[in-house]
């Protein structure tokens, strides 16, 4: 679809003495799509079109009714209860009419904050005929776990597929009111790959709750009840989160335009930054990564798991990210 | 009763006419200074993309070891929470930070000047930080509940000559008094602490303690002393004339541009290089702190004139 291209190169910021982001967006194509409702229009979705929503190939505002916003009309009425009614025609209606438009699909809250170029720096360095979600990894009900559905969860190309056939073949039904884990159950069914979206210090990308949750300082202390469903254990104060943030959710309007401000806005003049994307990676750090173990995960160096898509990373960077494969499973090398 | 009544009346004119007479004096001591200087300054602004080009490359390595900043934060046992918070925050960018208080509390360390009269400790604070300086040159006082990036003071100041006197922030005005706000900080260049520091001696236009019924706040009393030796307030902005000191927290300044400009929010309301806000609570400076100095989006790279490296001791930045 031409026309969203170009819309998209004439809202990329390009503010003084900033360079756009290296032309990831026509190499990492993403396609998001925003739950949202008529009720909800001028209270919240209104903010996601002023700020990031622009930054997506394609953005879709799925809705029970089309509208003037615009708003796609799915066959769906709103309410909690049809929440996974509307992901499962958003996905199918996305995959009729889309496919071929991108490469990774991402469902977003109408109260998800997103950095898109985060994003697609992530998925970079993946394949989107793979089988892979990525997101923020919840531990219950399912085997494999799911993705936390409010802070946004992404597909790949072949896992939208096989979203698609398993409902066609009745291998997947909704047999749940809960989106994140109804879907998070067909994409064990399907034989969907959970992908690990922590960055190399295994700081999260992707978050259920709004920044003010994670970042403050605390004493050890047990989970809070927002972090009962963590898969991995969960980091509170600084390293919580990390600088390539993803995502945030439960942010209201004036939070929205907020994180935009701090995001894309507001930033120290001359300040190199402490966490530094480097291709080389010192030798100090590379023994450190593969002597310890990092927040309780095992490590499995598998000489067999090549470094594919590292076209210009040193060896020692590939050490580091198959340290970091836990069982097998893709991990996230934001390097 | 009528000539009762018309003696009242006698005096009170007698008595306003000299109140009007005395005030007009007042003015008259100050008024020549002031005509001189609003003109030249008043707007404070960095210097500009181009104008930084045009550096020698001596003269770019040479400015950030001269533009260094002294931070006094004025603490009380009250502010305990943003006490700790600034400490363990902003006031790491300072190249020296001390906290004044006044009275010592066991969880943090500060120097105690055993004051609790606010202007006479702001006086024995700057005293001590002109006598602590070292070859700092340039002086921020603020309270905890305010947040500073010190790297955005330093742009603003960077071209400036601290052997002049400079007094930076958010200007208001109080009748012909022109101050700089507390809240949002304040900036004193080494001159104008000298001048400030000999004012102080002079205890009838400068007093410790203040001989009026009612008591002028801290601010408008150190504008007062400081334009006593001709140095007069200056407002912080950028290229665009956007204020750099703001009183307000940043949801704040964000809800007032939603309702004054719903096209452009973001754009309309705050400066790139803002240096100060206040009136946060101390969860929300953490995540200031992490939005200022971490989070942001790959690829968007800067091509700054100066390099300014994450201090030591020091993490969510």
């Amino acid at each position: 679809m031409s026309l969203s291209v170009s819309k998209l190169n004439s809202n990329i910021l390009i503010a003084e003495n900033r360079r756009a982001a290296p032309e990831f967006s026509q190499k990492v194509r993403v396609l998001c799509w925003v739950m949202t409702q008529p009720k909800h229009l001028k209270s919240r979705t209104q903010h996601i079109r002023a700020t990031w929503g622009k930054r997506c190939n394609i953005v879709l505002y799925m809705s029970s009714e089309v509208s003037d916003f615009p708003t796609v009309g799915l066959n769906v009425s709103e309410g909690r209860s049809q929440l996974y009614w509307k992901t499962i025609r958003a996905f199918q209606h996305i995959h009729t009419h889309h496919l071929d438009d991108a490469d990774w699909f991402l469902k977003a809250d109408d109260d998800t904050f997103v950095v898109l170029e985060n994003l697609r720096y992530g998925l970079s360095k993946h394949n989107a005929e793979e089988p892979l979600y990525f997101g923020r990894r919840f531990t219950p009900f399912i085997a494999q776990g799911y993705m936390s559905g409010g802070a946004g969860y992404v597909l790949s190309k072949e896992a939208l597929r096989r979203f698609v056939k398993g409902f066609a073949d009745g291998l997947c039904t909704h047999n749940t009111e809960t989106e994140d884990v109804g879907l998070g159950k067909c994409m064990e069914t399907m034989k969907v790959q959970m992908g690990d979206s922590r960055d190399v210090l295994g700081r999260q990308t992707f978050h259920p709750y709004p920044p003010d949750y994670y970042l403050p300082r605390q004493t050890p202390r047990p989970r809070p009840w927002y972090l009962i469903y963590e898969h991995y254990q969960p980091v509170e104060g600084p390293g919580c989160c990390s600088d390539l943030a993803i995502s945030f959710h439960y942010i209201d309007a004036v939070q929205m335009h907020t994180l935009e401000y701090y995001t894309y806005h507001l930033r120290p003049y001359g300040y190199k930054y402490r966490f530094k994307l480097t291709t080389l990676l010192s030798k100090t750090l590379i023994a450190l990564a593969l002597e310890t173990q990092w927040f309780t995960r095992k490590a499995l160096v598998n000489p067999n798991l090549g470094c594919h898509s590292f076209k210009e990373e040193r060896t020692s960077v590939c050490l580091i990210v198959m340290c970091l494969r836990i069982d097998g499973k893709s991990s996230f090398p934001n390097i | 009763m009528m000539s009762e009544g018309s003696s009242f009346m006698k005096g009170m004119v007698l008595g306003g006419i000299f109140c009007l007479v005395m005030s007009f004096f007042e003015n008259f001591n100050s008024g020549t200074h002031s005509e001189v200087h609003e003109h030249l300054h008043h707007h404070l602004k960095p210097l500009s993309k181009d104008e930084l080009e045009k550096l020698s490359e001596s003269q770019m390595s040479d400015l950030p070891l001269q533009v260094r900043v002294y931070c006094l934060i004025m603490v009380t046992p009250k502010l305990l929470v943003h006490w700790a918070t600034a400490n363990d925050t902003w006031s790491k960018h300072c190249d020296k930070s001390v906290f004044y208080t006044s009275e010592s509390s066991k969880a943090l360390e500060a120097v105690d000047l055993q004051e609790q009269d606010e202007w006479a400790r702001l006086r024995k604070a700057i005293k001590h930080a002109y006598e602590n300086a070292g070859d700092l040159r340039w002086f921020f006082v603020a309270r905890p509940t305010t947040f500073a990036i010190i790297e955005n003071l330093k742009y603003l100041v960077l071209d400036k000559d601290p052997s002049q006197p400079f007094y930076i922030g958010h200007t208001e005005k109080s009748g012909e008094l022109d101050y700089v706000e507390y809240d949002s900080g304040i900036v004193l260049s080494y001159e104008a602490m000298r001048r400030l520091i000999e004012m102080f001696k002079d205890e009838d236009r400068c007093p410790e303690r203040g001989h009026a019924l009612w008591k002028t706040s801290e601010e408008k009393q150190l504008a007062t002393c400081l334009k006593y030796s001709g140095v007069f307030a200056e407002n912080g902005e950028d290229a665009q004339g956007k204020g750099l000191f703001n009183k307000k927290s940043v949801s704040s300044l964000i809800s007032d541009s939603m309702g004054q400009n719903p096209a452009d929010v973001v754009e309309a309301c705050c400066s790139d290089m803002a240096i100060t806000f206040a009136g946060m609570s101390p969860s929300q400076m953490q995540v200031l702190m992490y939005g200022v100095y971490r989070l942001r989006p790959y690829g968007h790279d800067f091509h700054d004139s100066l390099t300014f490296l994450p201090p030591k001791d020091s993490d969510n930045d």
